[in-house]
């Protein structure tokens, strides 16, 4: 490993903190961050009852919306940015998005697939229920 | 004090920002990257959560649906405590960054009212839907959705917890290394639920309601 | 008292009621042992409160071993019945005993055997190993630590008062579900999980984080011992599947405890939607155990071959594609549960493709091993076994990735034959070489060999003639988990099962008078310098064992293989670098937190169980109590000075320059 990533690695930033203590631009920062979250929050609501977004869009907007809202208190209330000194940190964000995507996302496909071929509930309730003892008939 | 007796005076707490001379990293690095993948990891809980909500959200087993339970203006009112207790937790921890116990205290004292009136807020909906009929008993979409929004409610609740020990410490010992570690630990914590509040809100609330 | 009532103690149960009194007079004894001889105080001190990684990392192996011994009971047990219950014949254990019996082995093997088994050789291997002091968080080391025996606890206490889960080690829905399983079973089962899992959760985050962030002077990642890869692998997988568990088993205790529909048949709920998620962390778990075993057979491999381990690059590499594309294949534990064409070979082709990377391991280790001197000690012997055995069951594995195939081997006895081939071949003779290996480092003698060698054939001979004949049945049509067996053809092979069983419990036998004998006789064994098998990483550059704070100073590091470039330039110079300076540390004090807070959740998760609701009250309060108490401790370090430190690495370097001086060059 090269002096200058060695450096790096040990002026690791910790996150949520700040290498030098600049009360102005911190309270910038958190100002920000809330008015870019208030902004997002806003128009969230707002796109539930416009016209103005197809309807069937309403939910990839939605999506955008939450994921940028993410995204500005990732950076204005918790500091994450994509400098070296971060690097750790984004990884194992990175590490974290990419296991929630893949459980979220495979639950979801396998899930629907499997209620796709499922035969409905009651249908095999009244299949099996006979053959429990003492169960009564379920409609 | 004797020096053989290390206890954490400030002078640790000077050495605690960088590394050390044996090339490690600080207690605050190492303090601050295990409470974020602690994060990651109750993150990744609630996605699991959030999965079963997304599966089960149309099985409402003939019992009432989002649509019909949800009320967005409440839900508007929690996620704007929720937000600005964020925002305050920023200021006290800004407070804390130049020593002032009175505006950390404040701050901190302002996160919590907000917090608890979020949880409250919460409350308040939670019974009614039960005393309505529409108990997480009902069917497996209001156990998910109590289950999802309960969980994320019973964090912030131990949040509260966690805060007012964390003021309780501040006033007893002051500035010391290691409860500004703490302090920074709980405003990742407390930044990390609001994250996922933002998630709560789109998928149960504004995709619930919209339906 | 809630539930609980004096009806819960199976009186009237002769093998329950004599394993209660067997385990109850064992701990007694031990006690009494402990107390009268004056024990106690220095157990407390030293072993209890303490917070080093090297104490805990034993006390990890320990509870491993013990409860091996349970879950062979638990086998012999399952083996005895099918052998005896051949020819229409009852056997010895009722339907509702025998359910209980394989669900508790299957829970005990991999949470309480193979997890604490491979996490405590990762607490005391991988801080040396890095050049380091201590993990990054070593109060949070000791909860983790009582918290798994919380977990433990739980679990032994269940075969007292009350009984266990009848469910299998995974506890499906809906037979879970408080409908068909109304007793306290499965309450036991999910609390002493919930609680050990947070310890494996805080335990995969202090590993995580300690072998991430900190390392001796120029340790870069690519100087990392590979056991330290795989065992950040293993920890970022704990990291990333436990949480899954611990929401899964939360929606379950939810439908059990106030009456929520997740998994219920009715009112919407979906079984489905459990068995999805718990193999979601299922999956996962079983490279988590697997992969700190592929780290041991590697460093046992290169050090008995005398050469470095071959691809050191593409076993990295190798280790973080296991790492990644072990989340991506759970499915193929339940291809038969209805899902699609595409979604079944979706899964059956990631499963082929996970196959790749530890092929590539594999061969890495026979190219270690070619043209090395090889010794064929115990560790490496075990890694020879592991080899042969474990591309075994990987093969089975691939096979059943196949979904027509799976259709007709799912939860037949070839599955179990499977999954004990890896598990045993991997997981556990990985835990057998590691313990033999490291044993030296952590006592300050080695083990018996010829013991060890006896032990080593004992298992690998019992092992195929105990689980080959399970192949065999599971294609002439057996399932699992039967109380009795209904078919004649089976009954030679079931027999031939009970005789491997017999031979493996010879094995186990063997391994515990290995212990005994090298006890007694450790004046012929002692490990004088700390490096008893000619070693290549920081570890062996300790003495055995290492003090608490394992370096005088942190060793500058400055090629792969940290140690044996130091230990070959000394045998060149013919003398050790010069005295290093000393100065003062500091280490942490030790703490009863970790004991005390595992008393608390003990007592919590019994009074859940039992719904003895002013009991939990008073056990969340206590751990409260504890965190509070904890957080106000003003002195938490103790400072070791530069004397201390002096005596105790001039003594180190004493033996060494004298070892170096007697050296007898390798033939």
């Amino acid at each position: 490993m090269s002096e200058a990533s060695q450096h790096a690695q040990l002026s690791d930033a910790a996150p949520g903190d700040e290498e030098e203590y600049d009360v102005a631009a911190n309270v910038r920062s958190y100002v920000v961050g809330l008015a870019l979250a208030t902004l997002l929050t806003v128009a969230s609501f707002w796109v539930l009852h416009t016209k103005l977004i197809w309807a069937p869009g309403i939910g990839v907007a939605l999506a955008v919306l939450a994921v940028a809202q993410m995204g500005v208190h990732l950076v204005f209330f918790l500091h994450i940015t994509t400098g070296p000194d971060n690097t750790n940190n984004v990884l194992a964000l990175a590490f974290g998005i990419l296991i929630v995507s893949l459980v979220v996302i495979g639950s979801l496909w396998i899930m629907a697939n499997l209620n796709h071929h499922h035969m409905p509930m009651n249908e095999m309730m009244n299949q099996l229920v006979p053959l429990l003892p003492g169960q009564q008939r379920r409609s | 004090m004797s020096s053989s007796e290390a206890t954490l005076t400030d002078r640790a707490a000077v050495h605690d920002q960088g590394a050390k001379p044996s090339g490690q990293p600080s207690k605050r690095i190492l303090v601050g990257y295990g409470f974020w993948v602690f994060l990651l990891s109750d993150i990744i809980m609630f996605s699991a959560i959030f999965a079963a909500y997304a599966v089960l959200s149309g099985a409402t087993a003939g019992g009432p649906s989002g649509a019909q339970l949800f009320h967005l203006n409440v839900a508007a009112i929690e996620t704007a405590c929720l937000l600005l207790s964020s925002f305050t937790c920023g200021l006290a921890a800004i407070a804390a960054g130049v020593r002032s116990q009175q505006w950390t205290q404040l701050g901190l004292l302002v996160t919590g009212l907000l917090g608890a009136a979020f949880v409250a807020l919460e409350v308040r909906e939670f019974a009614a839907m039960i005393a309505h009929g529409a108990g997480p008993q009902r069917s497996a979409f209001l156990s998910a959705f109590f289950a999802l929004v309960g969980c994320h409610g019973i964090h912030v609740s131990a949040g509260l917890l966690w805060l007012g020990t964390m003021m309780a410490q501040l006033y007893a010992k002051g500035f010391r290394a290691d409860i500004m570690r703490r302090l920074l630990c709980f405003n990742l914590f407390w930044h990390a639920l609001d994250i996922i509040w933002v998630g709560v809100l789109t998928v149960v609330y504004l995709l619930g309601a919209g339906q | 008292m809630g539930k609980l009532t004096w009806s819960a103690i199976p009186f009237d149960q002769p093998i329950p009621m004599t394993a209660s009194a067997v385990m109850l007079l064992g701990i007694a004894a031990v006690l009494v042992w402990v107390v009268l001889k004056g024990h106690l105080p220095y157990l407390w001190r030293e072993w209890i409160t303490s917070v080093d990684h090297k104490r805990i990392g034993v006390m990890y192996c320990m509870l491993a071993a013990v409860m091996l011994v349970r879950g062979f009971i638990d086998a012999l047990m399952m083996r005895s019945q099918l052998a005896l219950s051949t020819g229409g014949a009852a056997g010895y254990l009722p339907p509702e005993h025998y359910d209980q019996i394989f669900s508790a082995h299957g829970t005990i093997m991999i949470f309480f055997v193979a997890m604490p088994f491979m996490i405590g050789l990762m607490n005391f291997v991988a801080p040396l190993q890095l050049g380091i002091r201590d993990v990054a968080f070593p109060t949070l080391n000791s909860v983790s630590l009582w918290l798994t025996a919380s977990g433990v606890l739980l679990v032994n206490v269940s075969l007292i008062i009350g009984e266990f889960a009848r469910t299998g080690w995974l506890a499906y829905p809906p037979l879970s579900e408080l409908q068909f399983s109304p007793g306290v079973g499965v309450d036991y089962y999910l609390w002493a999980l919930q609680i050990s899992g947070v310890g494996t959760l805080l335990s995969g985050i202090n590993l995580a984080t300690t072998i991430l962030k900190m390392h001796a002077p120029g340790m870069s990642y690519t100087r990392m011992p590979i056991f330290c890869w795989t065992a950040l692998a293993s920890n970022l997988l704990i990291v990333a599947a436990f949480p899954i568990l611990t929401a899964t088993f939360a929606m379950l205790l939810l439908d059990r405890y106030l009456g929520f529909h997740f998994f219920t048949n009715e009112l919407g709920g979906n079984p489905m939607m459990y068995i999805n998620l718990i193999w979601a962390w299922g999956h996962p778990e079983v490279y988590i155990l697997v992969l700190p075993a592929f780290g041991v057979f590697s460093e046992v491999i290169s050090t008995f071959s005398g050469k470095p381990l071959f691809g050191y690059r593409s076993m990295v590499a190798a280790t973080m594609a296991i790492c990644l594309l072990s989340f991506l294949v759970w499915l193929h534990h339940f291809f038969t549960m209805g899902a699609g064409a595409d979604v079944n070979g979706f899964f059956g082709i990631m499963t082929m493709i996970i196959a790749v990377p530890t092929g590539v391991k594999i061969f890495n280790w026979l190219f270690t091993l070619y043209g090395g001197r090889v010794r064929f000690t115990v560790p490496l012997l075990w890694s020879l076994a592991f080899m042969l055995t474990f591309v075994i069951g990987g093969m089975t594995g691939v096979l059943m990735a196949v979904p027509p195939a799976d259709f007709v081997l799912h939860n037949s006895v070839f599955l179990v034959a499977h999954f004990h081939n890896v598990v045993i071949g991997g997981v556990l003779f990985g835990a057998f070489a590691g313990y033999t290996y490291w044993f030296p480092k952590a006592f300050g003698f080695t083990l018996d060999e010829r013991w060890g060698k006896a032990a080593f054939w004992c298992w690998v001979i019992g092992f195929y003639v105990a689980f080959m004949p399970l192949y065999g049945l599971g294609l002439l049509g057996m399932t699992r988990r039967m109380q009795h067996s209904v078919e004649p053809s089976w009954t030679p092979l079931l027999h031939l099962a009970a005789v491997g069983a017999l031979i493996i419990l010879a094995g186990i036998v063997c391994q515990a008078v290995q212990l005994v004998v090298s006890i007694r006789t450790r004046q012929r064994r002692w490990d004088v310098t700390g490096d008893p098998w000619d070693g290549r990483t920081l570890e062996w550059a300790t003495p055995s064992p290492p003090p608490s704070f394992n370096f005088s100073v942190m060793p500058n590091v400055t090629g792969e293989e940290a140690y044996w470039g130091t230990k070959q330039r000394a045998i060149k110079e013919q003398r050790l670098a010069d005295e290093p300076q000393y100065v003062p540390i500091e280490m942490p004090l030790n703490s009863p937190t970790g004991f005390v807070t595992a008393f608390f959740t003990t007592v919590t998760g019994f009074a859940l169980i039992w719904h003895i609701w002013w009991q939990v009250a008073f056990g969340l309060l206590g751990a409260f109590a504890t965190f509070v108490v904890f957080a106000w401790r003003d002195r938490v370090e103790h400072e070791i000075t530069a004397e201390q430190l002096a005596k105790i690495d001039r003594e180190r370097r004493r033996v060494r320059t004298e070892a170096l001086a007697n050296r007898v060059p390798p033939a």
